[in-house]
């Protein structure tokens, strides 16, 4: 195909989609390309080159603006564990999403947060063994969350996030004795990764451990003293 | 970028707005760019209250949606450096099959996701689910119904998993501020597969390691890596195949290690340790087996030059070929984000959209062919060589 200057092959193909949404071809040789100003980069951004309908921009929403038939809310607010699509329930499924072990076992995946705890004895192991021996997460917890729990200091929801006493105190342990074995090991930068998460959750730990009896105690003998 | 700003008013302004620079991932920059094309990280996430997505039902699919939806397009996307960033949100199950695969080939979409079906084979082209993508960069893009309910990850060009990830974490606190997580004090964020519990985090750098292959050494690096727990993939992510030997390497542990030692796992022992591999068979090549080398890239570009009939395979084999020539100094004249960008355009949905129109097969090999011409011609008269 010829340019339209009629002088050399056509090798840039343009397609103008008009406002109109009025298709308009057009065909140009590169030096022709390069004087209309069209770029001989075939790169489109995806705004452009998907089809227009395909998608909604970021102004179209705002807070106040809320989708049709979707109660405001239900959106702002968590709510509880609903019924999956199967709701029949055996004596083992998990009481959130139904699901039984035997389903999990034959396609690999959870139905919902809850089958991690009504089935943690049994997944436990085999996590640990798909992570390379990892049994306790290490890093990031939701921020939010974490904050609205050192707000509150509600010993329910610090449970929910960092586990109990036991539990904390028990990852703590776990962080210890892989950070003396970094050091052991002269693997040093691991061991400065594993020296800053151990003091994160050291002062998370601290300043969130609910007052449990011997605790409260303690700290009463405390300010006492003080 | 006059593109750019008119992206707020106008979905499709005129044509003549319509180039901008590429893709950040595209652009061939960055640490280790030599070898590494781009580095990619990935969050998972679930929203508490809702059954994870292969068990949730339509209507808590919906929901689950509606709930990102409302939370994603309200977030801050703008500041004084990105004047015009903003996200566009596509409902996948109300687009066409060329729209999903043009967000496959881009890398803003798994397949999976574009099919609509999970790895246990349930669901269908129809199941509410979208994709929210960041543009004109397209380095974010977060997908809301995938395996799990938020899969958000972000891409860019060259070594840089750490600017990747702060970036991811930054968007994963906004995300959150507005709705609470599924989160487990000893398992983390809780994924569908456990295989994805602890941090949800996968860092997935992709590679270019022709001159592994030439010596004959790729697969002892590729056992290497599985052998240390790593997953390596093609091009396209899981299941899909290795032309022109493009590979991702990613992590697969992700429990019992925090986001930060994974993260220098990846970046400061594993990945520099195969780049340092495939420059020093680059080395080697160029010393003791240069002629075959400069054989290869001159016969690679030569085809690419004059070739009328063109499959993406051959291509891409091609075009890696030409990225070690140009690479190893063989090769002048030619840019590697040219090379990158090529490795996009010359995909089948891409090659139909940028023309405008359906084409067969073979329609498509002559297209793909021309393209290819005409951005890696001399400026020599095109139609000399036929």
């Amino acid at each position: 195909m010829l340019c339209e200057c009629g002088l050399h092959e056509a090798t840039i193909h343009e397609v103008i989609i008009t406002n109109e949404k009025k298709k308009i071809e057009r065909h140009l040789c590169e030096q022709c390309a390069r004087k209309r100003g069209v770029s001989t980069n075939p790169y489109i951004p995806i705004s452009q080159l998907i089809s227009a309908a395909s998608y909604i921009m970021g102004q179209a929403i705002t807070s106040t603006n809320a989708s049709p038939g979707v109660e405001n809310d239900a959106l702002s607010k968590p709510t509880e564990p609903r019924p999956a699509i199967e709701t029949r329930t055996t004596s083992s499924a998990c009481p959130g999403c139904g699901q039984s072990f035997t389903s999990f076992k034959e396609h690999g995946l959870l139905g919902c947060s809850g089958c991690y705890q009504i089935f943690e004895d049994r997944i436990g192991p085999m996590i640990e063994r798909a992570h390379e021996g990892g049994c306790n997460h290490v890093g990031k917890i939701p921020k939010r969350a974490l904050c609205e729990c050192q707000d509150t200091s509600d010993p329910a929801r610090i449970n929910a996030l960092l586990g109990d006493i036991r539990q904390r105190e028990e990852r703590l342990d776990a962080l210890r004795q892989r950070l003396s074995k970094s050091i052991h090991d002269e693997e040093y930068e691991q061991a400065a990764i594993l020296r800053d998460e151990l003091s994160r959750l050291t002062s998370l730990a601290s300043s969130q451990i609910e007052p449990t009896p011997a605790s409260s105690s303690a700290s009463s003998v405390q300010a006492s003293s003080s | 970028m006059q593109a750019s700003g008119d992206a707020h008013k106008d979905p499709h302004p005129a044509h003549e707005s319509a180039f901008i620079h590429n893709a950040e991932w595209l652009r061939g920059l960055g640490e280790s760019s030599d070898v590494v094309i781009s580095s990619r990280v990935r969050l998972a996430r679930n929203i508490s209250g809702f059954p994870f997505t292969p068990r949730a039902s339509r209507i808590d699919r919906t929901q689950i949606l509606e709930v990102c939806k409302r939370r994603i397009l309200t977030i801050p996307t703008t500041n004084s450096t990105k004047p015009s960033s903003q996200f566009i949100w596509i409902d996948l199950h109300q687009v066409g099959r060329e729209d999903r695969d043009l967000l496959v080939e881009r890398q803003l979409i798994s397949r999976q996701h574009a099919r609509g079906k999970l790895s246990t084979g349930k669901g269908g082209l129809d199941e509410p689910r979208s994709v929210a993508v960041l543009i004109p960069d397209e380095h974010l893009s977060i997908m809301i119904n995938e395996e799990d309910h938020i899969r958000l990850q972000t891409i860019r060009s060259g070594l840089a998993l750490g600017a990747c990830l702060a970036e991811a974490n930054a968007f994963d606190d906004l995300i959150e501020a507005g709705m609470d997580y599924a989160y487990h004090p000893r398992f983390g964020y809780l994924t569908a597969c456990p295989t994805n519990v602890g941090t949800g985090l996968r860092l997935s750098v992709m590679l270019h390691l022709p001159a592994l292959k030439l010596t004959g050494e790729l697969e002892k690096v590729r056992r290497a890596a599985q052998d240390m727990g790593l997953a390596v993939r093609g091009f396209y992510g899981e299941g899909s195949e290795s032309p022109g030997e493009f590979y991702q390497i990613s992590n697969q542990t992700t429990l019992g290690k925090s986001d930060d030692m994974l993260l220098h796992e990846m970046e400061r022992e594993i990945i520099p340790k195969v780049v340092g591999y495939e420059r020093h068979a680059r080395r080697n090549l160029l010393t003791s087996r240069k002629q075959m080398l400069e054989d290869q890239a001159w016969r690679a570009l030569g085809t690419l030059r004059h070739a009328r009939l063109m499959k993406v395979e051959e291509a891409m084999e091609l075009l890696s070929l030409v990225r070690l020539g140009v690479l190893t100094g063989i090769l002048e004249g030619i840019c590697t984000e040219q090379i990158h960008s090529l490795l996009l355009n010359i995909q089948p949905t891409h090659l139909q959209r940028t023309l405008g129109t359906v084409l067969t097969q073979q329609e498509r090999r002559i297209a793909r062919a021309q393209l290819i011409r005409t951005q890696l011609d001399t400026g020599s008269p095109s139609g000399s060589s036929s």
